[in-house]
């Protein structure tokens, strides 16, 4: 394995009497695609959280390139080039949807925005339109985005984690809440975007035929331990695995279907 | 660009106007106008979810900056007046700015208005700043000439009126900046705007700066047009009205405060002269019927037709 780009020692987190994060330990080399899966309160977000400087862990530290980044809040730790996408959309409602990526554009030119220059400018209006053509949403350039469709939401809000320069990028379940035909879809248009750029990825998911089609490897959390971390052929085969994650979701599945 | 020939073509017109209009009337726009230039600063805030019920801290500093600058130092002169209010106010707010950019909402309402209280109840207990009665100012002198009488009451309005223009066309240019368009989704999602890499409160505080700003150069203006001031200019009330007019004119366009002000106080002074005991009753009113006719403020009159103009 080459030198990692982000190495994870001995993570813990414990909110109350419950352990969220329990001495976790990865480390991603650079360009690496790697799919976390895990039950339900498995620690999985929890994890994502304290990587991008939202949760500070209990103990156990974070190094970037083999800098310690544990201390850095959200916008220093973006700024390294760790961007991040959120399982529930996270856009700007009060914005149009071209304006929520001009806005990205903004942020990830400037950690300070000037306040004595124009927004939109020809070259940022391109730029943006350019993006909103990509992920196949122009239409609704001009409209709020509470207007934009469930996908279009998620798509809009990985396409403005993806502005700017990333080294990794975290996706929180990037295909929850979209149809089964559209998943495969968004994760071709993101993986393509994310292989131009050669960044890293983590992706958190529940469908293990995604996982299993974009991630060389996968790491399995169960109560906040990692229980299983290698190529998809051996993680999703082991027992464990299947007793808590694969198993869990059957069982999940099969309980939403009765009620 | 659309905008800026717009306001550049209002204050053409208003200066015009100034000599050939009622004295009466160039009062009521002075001040209408010194006002609004603190309510464009609360624009520019709301728009970023600063709504503040202590633009009165900012108005009566800079008034008081004036006023104080002419009686004890000897400072006449109408610029440099205004210039120095400003600059206390932007001093002053950018020292509590530090601490007030950590609260949102009603706490953030409450604290900036316990501010201005703070300020009010100083200036009434201290003798030497005049306490209740304030004290009066002289005429203002321009570039070492002092003007008296009409001719000299034009010069303040035409500061005024180029004063507030001026700021609103700046502040177009502002809300349609990077740290601007960042303070709209600010309002929305902060979080979102930390993970795209931006500060929310470096963008939070310059927004902040930039209201104590126009509203202490309104203040001053105020001081020099009405040649007196008092603690009444950082009373809650005084604040309160600029929250009223903000929504009142809506805080879609730099113009809206500038039509909205020369509207209230228009409004008030006629409600004032014909009905002295039910004045507040009648602003209220009117207040009612915007809030349920025109939801976005005055300015939506205009917005709505240039959408209607557009769809056509």
């Amino acid at each position: 394995m080459n030198a990692p780009l982000i190495a994870t020692r001995g993570l813990y987190k414990r909110f109350g009497a419950v352990v969220a994060v329990d001495n976790v330990t990865v480390e991603i080399a650079p360009g690496e695609t790697v799919g976390i899966i895990g039950a339900n309160g498995a620690g999985k977000t929890t994890f994502v959280n304290i990587v991008t400087g939202y949760l500070k862990p209990d103990e156990g530290a974070i190094l970037f390139g083999g800098v310690d980044i544990t201390p850095m809040s959200p916008r220093e730790v973006t700024r390294l080039g760790i961007r991040r996408s959120f399982q529930m959309a996270q856009l700007f409602p009060n914005l149009s949807v071209r304006d929520n990526v001009l806005v990205a554009l903004a942020c990830a030119e400037q950690a300070r925005p000037t306040p004595t220059t124009i927004l939109r400018t020809p070259a940022r209006l391109t730029q943006a339109n350019r993006i909103l053509a990509r992920l196949d949403i122009e239409d609704f350039a001009d409209r709020l985005t509470p207007e934009l469709p469930q996908g279009q939401r998620k798509l809009l809000d990985i396409a403005l984690a993806m502005v700017g320069r990333s080294a990794v990028l975290l996706l929180d379940e990037p295909t929850s809440g979209i149809s089964a035909d559209e998943k495969l879809q968004l994760m071709d248009l993101v993986m393509r975007a994310v292989a131009a750029e050669g960044a890293a990825v983590l992706f958190v998911e529940h469908d293990m035929e995604v996982v299993e089609r974009y991630a060389p490897r996968v790491i399995a959390f169960y109560e906040g331990r990692v229980i299983a971390d290698g190529a998809p052929a051996v993680v999703l085969v082991d027992a464990d695995v299947r007793r808590y994650v694969v198993g869990a979701q059957l069982h999940r599945r099969v309980e939403g279907v009765r009620t | 660009m659309r905008t800026l020939a717009a306001l550049g073509a209002l204050l053409a017109a208003l200066l015009v106007a100034g000599p050939l209009i009622p004295s009466w009337l160039v009062f009521l726009l002075t001040v209408a106008f010194a006002k609004a230039l603190v309510v464009l600063g609360l624009l520019v805030m709301m728009r970023a979810g600063l709504v503040s019920f202590g633009q009165g801290l900012y108005y009566g500093l800079g008034a008081y900056a004036a006023g104080l600058a002419t009686n004890f130092l000897g400072i006449t002169d109408a610029l440099a007046l205004v210039a120095l209010g400003g600059l206390v106010s932007a001093i002053a707010g950018y020292v509590l700015g530090l601490v007030m950019v950590r609260y949102r909402e009603i706490f953030f309402a409450m604290l900036s208005l316990a501010l201005s209280m703070i300020l009010y109840g100083i200036l009434v207990r201290s003798v030497a700043l005049g306490s209740t009665d304030g004290f009066n100012l002289p005429q203002p002198s321009f570039f070492g000439f002092s003007v008296n009488g009409p001719a000299g009451r034009l010069l303040v309005y035409a500061l005024t009126v180029v004063m507030a223009t001026g700021t609103a066309m700046m502040l177009h240019r502002f809300i349609n900046s990077p740290a601007g368009v960042v303070g709209e989704a600010i309002l929305t999602n902060e979080i979102r705007v930390e993970y795209l890499g931006t500060s929310v409160t470096s963008v939070l505080h310059l927004t902040y700066v930039i209201g104590a700003t126009t509203a202490g150069l309104g203040g001053a203006l105020i001081a020099i047009a009405a040649g007196h001031i008092d603690p009444d200019l950082a009373y809650w009330t005084t604040s309160g009205e600029f929250v009223f007019v903000a929504i009142l004119s809506g805080i879609g366009h730099v113009a809206a405060p500038l039509l909205g002000m020369a509207v209230f106080e228009a409004i008030r002074s006629f409600a004032f002269q014909y009905s002295p005991y039910t004045w507040q009753m009648v602003v209220g009113i009117s207040m009612l019927a915007v809030i349920l006719f025109l939801p976005s403020g005055l300015w939506s009159l205009f917005a709505q037709r240039r959408r209607a103009r557009g769809a056509a």
